[in-house]
């Protein structure tokens, strides 16, 4: 880590450094852009892969930090940077960067109206053109009146902006969205095959996807907002409800984050169990990612092959955490509730038929020559553009970018454990799919290594009730059964978080559409949307 | 109308159902007006068709919808009482399962699906988001609850329902169902809208 320091001392000597669990510089936002390219490029810093930005506001300053992860040495950084003023702060973008960067910094724009200089599309990306305020800013009133619901149709505009720095002033040019002679279709937001509530805007020629605009806000619940009035404990509940497939998976995250904090130490009896339940919901997820993927290739008669390895997991989690879906089973300090007295035979059950199941599966649909014609080569994602564009998960290692949390950053009992990341090269749909059904055999490996050796003890470490976190910032990476969450937390010291970011991996996923489907014919939108498998409230948040 | 004493539905037995005045007082409501014996029959012949075949609308927007897919499977199996045949237009489907939350931007995207629906239309509110803006009810960004969008026919509580209590949920609907007046009733444009300010739901 030292030598990060050295590396970036040398050329910006204007940098302060902050040590932490990740280390951050503090850098004046008009070097933000010069700084970040230096990071990417210089060869024995290489960090390629923007984690998230975080929109801050600080009373005074507004600003932004950055996580940023080097694939090829493993290491983070993080970087942050202000601006006095809340009429018009600006910070230059690195959008030319990292082309997630752009996706990123429209969400900063939406929540706390910071500006990027030079970001070619600067709209507002959840919230209506006409919403007054920013909602993140801590003087944001939750109660005007301008903003109420409405059943009249949200005014619509083909009309973005771009923000540069002119003689010392900002300059404001309007562009459109879609040229004037695009065919423009639209799809979504209540479409059976985006998965929810998104919504594309398809430029076509003739059959030929020219152009997407990816269209999200139609579940955004404003989750970080609520986290902010809310006590510790009281946030997790949320955590369910972003990716309901990932509903344990991202509580271990959020729960790592705050037991770091808090200097909590877990029992090993409640490491396991968080483990095994991540793997289960894992397998969960996938199950019906193939069973909802094959329903939209047409293939409706896979989801009930899907689903009864599904609700035969459910049955197992019913049983322990009460719930079928919204479990809220990790708490701080371990879990909610000890194991049913059947769970062990339950998973070793549920174990002895998956192999079984996997190989129907193949049989039915993976193997077959429809299914073969309409995913191979379709698609196509390389590994530069995945890194660039953040997409992580199932989808990001099928284009062989080896971006497994589990691997490269271990957490809980994960170092101990023998498994495998399933990492393709092809970068296609098919790549994605089989991707997804052989991480279904290494969760089952994985819990078939600990299912017998579940220590005995507590299940939950003892926690005071009321939580107070100390001054200070944290971050936390898990691996959801989509991709990389990140959950950021900021505190000033009470028992509300002053700021808690989500970084979902759903939100790249879908920003990534408009990119891999350049070219495509437009069926083929939907096997692309499909294999990606975002899901719509882990977007929009 | 005749109306026998137990509306039923889906040979379940009337004392399966919680108790519901809502629909007793429809009942009773048939009973005092009177309908001439004609009509009446083809009311009842109609009826027995619509409520054994909803057909809803594919309308999912978060967790709740998940469980609607549940629904729709092998285990829970809606297709055994007629309403697995899920439309993904409005125009062919008979009622809308508004499964999860409703924010400001959706608001108006519900509205337009609710009267692009054919006469007569039902909607049920499913799950807490739905029914009240359940977790999120004090987001900046979230309708507290659907009513102020669409009038809603029966409230399903749970986060998410079960999928059986979404099946007891569309069985009320079926009762209720049975219980209309068709001609000169529910198959009159915008009556729905009319009933239910003539019959509010009491939520308590």
């Amino acid at each position: 880590m030292a030598n990060i320091k050295d590396i970036v001392a040398e050329r910006f000597s204007q940098a302060s450094v902050e040590e932490g669990e990740i280390m951050m510089f503090d850098i004046p936002s008009e070097k933000v852009h010069e700084f970040a390219q230096f990071l990417r490029d210089e060869k024995e810093l290489a960090f390629d892969y923007l984690v998230t930005i975080v929109g801050m506001d600080w009373g005074e300053r507004l600003g932004c930090i950055y996580y940023l992860t080097s694939t090829e040495h493993k290491t983070h950084v993080a970087f942050k940077t202000s601006v006095e003023g809340r009429e018009h702060p600006a910070i230059p973008s690195i959008s030319d960067l990292w082309a997630i960067a752009g996706i990123f910094e429209r969400e900063v724009y939406d929540f706390f109206g910071i500006i990027f200089l030079n970001n070619p599309d600067m709209r507002r990306l959840f919230l209506s053109v006409d919403w007054v305020g920013y909602p993140l800013r801590k003087d944001y009133d939750m109660n005007d009146k301008a903003n109420e619901v409405s059943i009249e149709n949200e005014r619509q505009t083909d009309d973005t902006y771009e923000y540069t720095m002119k003689d010392g002033k900002i300059v404001k040019t309007e562009h459109a969205v879609f040229k004037p002679e695009d065919f423009v279709v639209n799809i979504g937001p209540q479409h059976p095959a985006t998965h929810g509530v998104l919504r594309f805007r398809t430029a076509v020629d003739g059959e030929t996807i020219k152009k997407i605009d990816v269209y999200m806000g139609y579940i955004h619940r404003g989750v970080e907002k609520l986290c902010e009035t809310l006590a510790y404990p009281q946030t997790l509940h949320f955590m369910d409800r972003l990716d309901y497939f990932s509903a344990h998976n991202y509580h271990h995250g959020l729960c790592l984050c705050i037991e770091k904090a808090a200097n909590i130490e877990v029992p090993l009896r409640a490491q396991y169990i968080r483990v095994i339940m991540d793997e289960l919901s894992r397998i969960a997820s996938h199950c019906l990612f193939i069973g909802t993927f094959c329903m939209d290739l047409g293939a409706t008669t896979m989801l009930f092959y899907t689903l009864r390895v599904r609700e035969q997991i459910l049955d197992i989690m019913e049983k322990t955490c009460g719930a079928r879906m919204t479990f809220n089973y990790d708490c701080i300090g371990g879990v909610m509730a000890d194991l049913d007295p059947d769970f062990v035979k339950d998973v070793k059950d549920l174990l002895a038929t998956l192999p079984a199941n996997i190989k129907e599966y193949n049989k039915l649909f993976t193997g077959n020559v429809i299914t073969k014609n309409r995913m191979i080569g379709v698609g196509h994602l390389s590994r530069k553009d995945a890194i660039s564009w953040s997409v992580t998960g199932p989808s990001g290692r099928a284009s062989g970018w080896a971006c497994d949390v589990r691997k490269t950053d271990p957490y809980s009992i994960y170092p101990e454990l023998d498994f495998e990341q399933v990492v393709m090269t092809e970068g296609d749909s098919y790549a994605r799919f089989k991707c997804r059904v052989a991480e279904i055999e290494q969760s089952a490996h994985i819990i078939e290594q600990i299912i017998d050796k579940i220590p005995e003890g507590d299940y939950c470490a003892k926690v005071p009730k009321v939580l107070k976190l100390p001054e200070g910032r944290w971050f936390q990476l898990v691996e959801g059964c989509r991709g990389v969450f990140g959950i950021y937390i900021e505190s000033d010291g009470s028992t509300k978080p002053y700021r808690l970011k989500i970084a979902p991996p759903c939100l790249p996923l879908a920003a990534v559409v408009d990119h891999i489907t350049e070219g495509q014919k437009i069926a083929d939108l939907i096997t692309i949307g499909g294999s990606l498998d975002y899901i719509v409230p882990d977007i929009d948040r | 109308m005749e109306v026998k004493d137990q509306i039923t539905t889906k040979s379940m037995p009337y004392e399966a159902f919680k108790d519901n005045e809502y629909i007793e007082k429809l009942v009773q409501e048939l009973r005092d007006s009177g309908t001439n014996v004609l009509v009446g029959s083809l009311d009842k012949l109609i009826n027995w068709g619509r409520s054994n075949s909803i057909w809803p609308l594919t309308f999912a927007t978060s967790c709740c919808g998940i469980e609607f897919v549940s629904l729709g499977a092998a285990r829970f199996d809606m297709a055994r009482f007629g309403w697995e045949v899920a439309r993904a237009s409005p125009r062919q489907a008979d009622f809308i399962m508004v499964a999860g939350t409703i924010v400001n931007r959706m608001a108006p995207v519900l509205r337009r699906l609710y009267d692009q629906l054919a006469e007569p239309k039902y909607v049920i509110a499913c799950g807490s988001c739905a029914i009240s803006g359940g977790p999120f009810r004090k987001s900046y960004h979230v309708a507290r609850g659907i009513e102020d969008i669409i009038p809603v026919d029966v409230f399903v509580p749970g986060c998410p329902p079960r999928p059986e209590a979404m099946i007891y949920g569309i069985m009320q609907l079926s009762r209720k169902m049975k219980v209309e007046k068709f001609f000169g009733g529910v198959n009159r444009q915008e009556s729905q809208k009319e009933f239910l300010r003539q019959h509010p739901i009491d939520k308590e």
